[in-house]
């Protein structure tokens, strides 16, 4: 009995931890002297209409709901398909260039492969383009997804898939009839995390994307300063809301539709 | 143990296009900055015009380089703090300890704990701004101690709870899946006989998920040395006691535009990143 | 496999070994007498966020005023505007990138302290090199001191946009409890040190404000160490040297000392992240007794309307006074009273394809009237000489500035080494404000200093 009630508190505590600092994001949008601390709002609409008002924020949102879907859409589906092929088939130096193309993950997404990365994207007439942005997200976010797909893909039983062999399916069929079915739900969190950070992205787009009419929510974010530097927080805190609603959104979908797991729990 | 009967040909063939892709945006680009490392690239001044091969001047200042020791030594504790024993430990307890528990409840902390993995960094920042900040935050108001700026006088400890705040999502997913492949069996022989939830993890659950708790902790390692969020809550400050290696390579490149000793140091976290690999892949294969 | 990969990486390193190329070199009157033209200019304004009223400006008057003017002499133009909202590092990293890659706007905003490095990485050229002949009337009307601010090793690389200066200002409404005068003046340092210990009784209220640390950058060099140094009697750089651990900068760090050790300021604030936009707003909250800063801080911070730390009460509740040398004599050139001023400069692209026509729009942006609408009834503090007498008459604290500051004030010296010794001056304060004794401060400062430039180059 000591023991239910402990655990219920650690809980209870957990759940504080976790929803206390995201209380702002409910008072500060609609407080009309807002600060930066939690306190009872002075209720307005006022700081929402501003935000709207703003030139740029909504395409700001679109645009980024167009870069990601690209980037997202793009990982998903080539990091599923080089995980299933890394998974069942031994190709020689897999495991080290997996390793090596995660490391150098970490050297691109810093800041001290701009330059190269802007030339490169000069040079293959890239600049300004959402399309040509989001393949660079994609690139940097691929050695990451694969090696936690092929994690996944390990995990689905092979007799599934003999089994639709022997039936005469086709390795394309294979895949899409019985191994994505059950992988579903590790493809959906990779489809969800993929989005997520492509979502948070600021360097990239602000590097590549000139026009601001094409620039994304997370690029919009950082420009709501004043001449001197000084945060406009009568925008911020609705903009933050609004640029968070999409992710959060994507998330419940999946989570109804698929399930947020890593294994399809399906027994062995 | 070709299952799937692909054949080489066709695996290669699927795994063309994604290495195509990392081809051209991530590995040229990388090798790029790897060679700008031993230049005395800058971005503007008269190095700009004229970059000279340094060699390995970046590499060894660096390493004299009080800042980047420290940098080092942040960047270390942060790791360990926040994501080889925060994120690791929460994650394992909130899987764990929400198995047993109704599945409304168990769905609020799961959807609270993702919302915090899922908000963009900018936003999270702020958030954190309004909890940790003088006078005004939340968590000051809440202990009685409104005056004590926590940025400022505890800089690491903040960053790393927000840290476990921020990520532990992931560890908290892996690991609930890897429980549920627990066979249930033997948990129930080690209930029946009498074993402590402590005796349970260590003897029953451990041997079955030690190879995802290795998978876990090399991700959220690698992810967490690379984070940049810190800047935006401390800007590496006060004074540098949390300037964690992502945020001096940003203010060296940006700030200083020295873009070839950034990327010397790019170099040497990359270094940093594969001892961090290489201890995992010994480990996995001791396992084996 | 691996085959194909090697052979795609070769492909790609053939496309981009053109890719570091020369950008095009070519005569000042290319295209001069094309009938359409395109240009493009590029700012740090995004409307809507920061500069919001330059980017309007811009938009709104500029590009169908100049299209129209164009259009009048047969020309048909399409004038772009390339909006960005980034902080200052960021679009500095953006157009570096620009400029190296031979693209960019036409014309381009840079802030003034950053000439001298993108003069020396030769991505900007000077005027008369790029477009030719530069006479033009307007030059008249820009103060010297001003012109200097688009001025680099004695040659004119762009056209000022405007300048500021840097006052103390204080709270009247602190100052009448804790018993001092509302027409304060400060002669020295120690008078203003007094004031403080006077504020200090007052319950809450923090007595000075004197920018310290990393965390507020650039901040700290303008609105902190540099007035202070020009109080000492040499500038920064003098002679082709900059200054090192000299007597006037112990002194100065032993102002920082005395304000931060003797709690007549907030060491904890210089060390927040956004400390700078604290102490606006604790000043807005009648916290702070005193603050230096610009005129940016009257015009857009405290402003009662649009102000991001409003103060309903401003004009009656807010006090300005010159910022005064370490002893009366003592400042640059034997001044009472200094001051530091900076400002943007509009340069053309070495790049452009349209030099006259980019010469022409400068000049048109640079126009009695179009300066004018750019302030769209606001005052401010132009680098026009005929403008400011006209539109800063209604504004008793920037008549204050053009009228008392400008002529004592002194500018950075643009050159490519400025930010690392601004960066090394930073941490000098910082390491005061932690603790350490300004000797030690000073002695790290020359450390770094020679490390940055060289010893060759420390006075």
């Amino acid at each position: 009995m000591v023991r239910r009630i402990g655990c219920y508190v650690l809980i209870a505590v957990v759940l504080a931890f976790f929803a206390v600092p995201m209380l702002w994001l409910a008072s500060a949008p609609f407080d009309a002297k807002p600060g930066l601390g939690l306190r009872w709002p002075d209720w307005t609409l006022a700081n929402v209409s501003a935000t709207f008002d703003h030139p740029y924020a909504l395409t700001s949102l679109v645009n980024s709901l167009v870069l990601c879907a690209i980037a997202t859409v793009v990982t998903t589906v080539l990091a599923a398909l080089a995980a299933y092929a890394l998974s069942r088939v031994r190709i020689p130096g897999r495991d080290l260039l997996l390793y090596l193309l995660l490391l150098l993950s970490s050297v691109v997404t810093g800041t001290a492969a701009m330059v190269p990365i802007f030339v490169l994207m000069l040079q293959l007439g890239l600049i300004n383009s959402q399309f040509g942005t989001a393949l660079v997200i994609a690139g940097g976010m691929l050695p990451a997804a694969i090696f936690i797909l092929k994690d996944f893909m390990d995990a689905v039983p092979r007799s599934y898939e003999e089994s639709a062999r022997v039936f005469g399916a086709a390795p394309r069929q294979v895949l899409g009839h019985v191994v994505l079915p059950v992988a579903r739900p590790g493809v959906a969190t990779i489809f969800v995390w993929a989005f997520v950070n492509a979502w948070g992205n600021f360097l990239l787009p602000f590097l590549l994307l000139r026009d601001v009419g094409q620039q994304p929510a997370a690029v919009l974010l950082r420009t709501l300063y004043d001449e001197g530097g000084s945060a406009d927080l009568s925008v911020i805190p609705v903009f933050s809301l609004l640029y968070s609603i999409p992710v959060v959104a994507l998330y419940l979908f999946v989570s109804k539709r698929y399930g947020f797991r890593f294994h399809g729990g399906v027994k062995s | 143990m070709d299952s799937s009967g692909l054949g080489v040909r066709r695996a290669v063939a699927f795994v063309a296009p994604a290495l195509v892709l990392v081809g051209v945006f991530l590995v040229f680009p990388a090798l790029w900055t790897l060679y700008i490392g031993i230049t005395d690239y800058q971005l503007t001044g008269p190095a700009a015009a004229h970059p000279r091969v340094v060699g390995l001047d970046n590499v060894v200042n660096a390493v004299r380089d009080p800042l980047f020791t420290n940098s080092v030594w942040l960047t270390a504790l942060f790791v360990l703090g926040s994501a080889v024993v925060g994120q690791n430990a929460l994650g394992f307890a909130l899987a764990w300890l929400l198995r047993t528990v109704r599945p409304g409840l168990r769905r609020t902390v799961e959807g609270l704990v993702l919302l915090a993995w899922i908000l963009p960094g900018t936003v999270v920042a702020y958030l954190w701004f309004a909890v940790l900040s003088r006078d005004t935050g939340t968590l000051g108001v809440l202990l009685g101690s409104p005056q004590t700026a926590w940025l400022v006088q505890y800089p690491m400890t903040s960053l790393v709870v927000f840290n476990v705040w921020r990520g532990t999502a992931f560890s908290m997913l892996l690991y609930t899946s890897a429980l549920a492949a627990v066979p249930p069996s033997q948990l129930e022989t080690a209930r029946l006989m009498g074993a402590s939830a402590w005796q349970t993890v260590r003897d029953v659950v451990f041997p079955h998920i030690r190879g995802h708790v290795l998978t876990n902790t090399l991700l959220i390692s690698l992810w967490t040395a690379n984070d940049f969020t810190p800047f935006l809550l401390t800007a590496g400050g006060p004074n540098h006691r949390s300037e964690v290696l992502p945020v001096l390579i940003y203010r060296q490149a940006l700030e200083s535009g020295q873009l070839g000793y950034a990327s010397a140091m790019s170099l040497l976290l990359l270094v940093g990143n594969l001892a961090i690999a290489l201890v995992y892949l010994r480990l996995l294969r001791r396992r084996a | 496999m691996r085959r194909t990969t090697v052979f795609g990486l070769l492909a790609v390193c053939g496309l981009a070994a053109g890719c570091l190329g020369q950008p095009q070199e070519g005569d000042q009157a290319r295209n001069a007498g094309a009938k359409e033209i395109t240009l493009t200019i590029v700012a740090n304004a995004a409307a809507g966020g920061k500069n919001a009223r330059g980017a309007n400006w811009l938009q709104n008057w500029v590009i169908p005023k100049f299209t129209e003017l164009q259009k009048a002499k047969g020309v048909t133009a399409t004038i772009r505007f390339e909006q960005n909202g980034a902080g200052d590092e960021d679009y500095k990293t953006k157009v570096a990138l620009d400029l190296k890659t031979g693209g960019g706007g036409d014309i381009i905003e840079i802030d003034g302290i950053w000439l001298g490095e993108f003069a020396q990485a030769g991505q900007i050229k000077p005027l008369n090199d790029v477009v030719g002949d530069t006479d033009w009337d307007g030059w008249n009307q820009i103060p010297r001191a001003v012109q200097g601010l688009g001025e680099f090793d004695g040659k004119r690389y762009g056209v000022p946009m405007g300048t500021d200066g840097r006052v103390l200002f204080f709270n009247k409404k602190l100052f009448a409890q804790a018993g001092l005068p509302a027409d304060w003046q400060p002669r020295s340092w120690q008078d203003v040190l007094d004031a403080g210990a006077r504020l200090k009784a007052l319950p809450g209220v923090t007595p000075l404000q004197l920018n310290a640390g990393t965390a507020m950058g650039e901040a700290t060099t303008m609105q902190g160490v540099l007035p202070a140094l020009a109080g000492t009697g040499r500038p920064i750089y003098e002679n082709g040297k900059w200054q090192g651990d000299s007597p006037g900068l112990k002194d100065v760090l032993g102002l920082y000392r005395r304000i931060y050790d003797g709690g007549l300021g907030d060491p904890v604030l210089q060390q927040e992240a956004k400390g700078r936009d604290r102490s606006f707003q604790l000043f807005s909250q009648n916290r702070i007794g005193v603050l230096l800063e610009g005129d940016y801080f009257w015009r857009s911070v405290v402003e009662p309307r649009n102000g991001v730390a409003k103060m309903a009460d401003r004009d009656t509740a807010v006090g300005w006074a010159l910022v005064p040398a370490e002893r009366p004599g003592s400042g640059v050139g034997g001044q009472d009273f200094v001051s530091m001023s900076g400002g943007g400069v509009r340069v053309i692209n070495p790049n452009t394809r349209y030099p006259r026509q980019a010469w022409e729009f400068l000049q048109f942006l640079n126009s009695a009237e179009a300066v004018r609408e750019s302030l769209a009834g606001t005052a401010q503090l132009t680098q026009r000489q005929d403008v400011n007498d006209q539109v800063l008459k209604g504004d008793p604290m920037l008549t204050f500035v053009a009228e008392k500051v400008l002529p004592i004030t002194r500018y950075r010296p643009g050159l490519a080494d400025y930010p690392k010794v601004s960066a090394a001056l930073q941490q000098a304060t910082a390491d005061v404000v932690a603790g350490r004794s300004p000797d030690d401060a000073a002695r790290a400062y020359r450390e770094a200093l020679v490390k940055a430039v060289g010893e060759g180059n420390v006075g």
